[in-house]
């Protein structure tokens, strides 16, 4: 699972029978610092999650689980919205 | 997911019997702003998605076996859908 902010929706009239009804949104990683890092992708979003939210979401077969027993055809899908999250400086020397 | 441009198709006449009648498609993965990024690739087509289109791809094994309906086939990307708008507001 990695955090993530919400930056946007992706609209899609024609696709896969199993993503009907369905949300797509667009997801940047992000660091524990709270930086962009690594590249956009697309998820399907589980919990109602909106643009500008920071969210976790989970990547690979699993990502099909939260629609159970449905099977969308995805490999990202958000499971939570994050309220808040901190990191303590503690591993270091 | 990512959002790819349909760059080609592929046409196999011999190939692993869970594949066939699938079509193929090379794919080129795009950023936000639809500049190529990485390398071109091959998925199998779900939704008759055709050369020149913005696409949605699954990058995972189980999610394209599930779009082409075959369970346990030799598949890792599969396009699921055709990107009418991305609006990306954040």
């Amino acid at each position: 699972m990695q955090l993530a902010r919400v930056l946007g929706d992706v609209v899609s009239t024609i696709k896969d029978s199993n993503l009907n009804g369905l949300k797509l949104l667009v997801l940047q990683p992000l660091s524990a610092a709270g930086e962009a890092t690594g590249r956009t992708l697309v998820a399907l979003d589980s919990v109602g999650a909106g643009v500008g939210e920071n969210v976790f979401f989970v990547r690979g077969r699993e990502a099909a689980f939260p629609f159970y027993p449905g099977e969308p055809p995805t490999d990202a899908t958000i499971i939570g919205i994050v309220d808040h999250w901190n990191t303590e400086r503690t591993l270091e020397p | 997911m990512q959002i790819c441009r349909v760059v080609g198709t592929v046409v196999s006449t011999q190939k692993n019997r869970k594949l066939e009648g699938a079509k193929l498609l090379l794919v080129q993965p795009l950023t936000l702003d639809d500049t190529p990024r990485g390398t071109t690739l091959l998925a199998i087509d779900s939704v008759g998605a055709g050369v020149g289109e913005k696409v949605l791809v699954v990058i995972e094994g189980k999610a394209a076996g599930m779009a082409l309906g075959r369970k346990a086939a030799a598949v890792d990307a599969a396009v699921i859908g055709i990107v009418d708008t991305v609006e990306v507001t954040a």
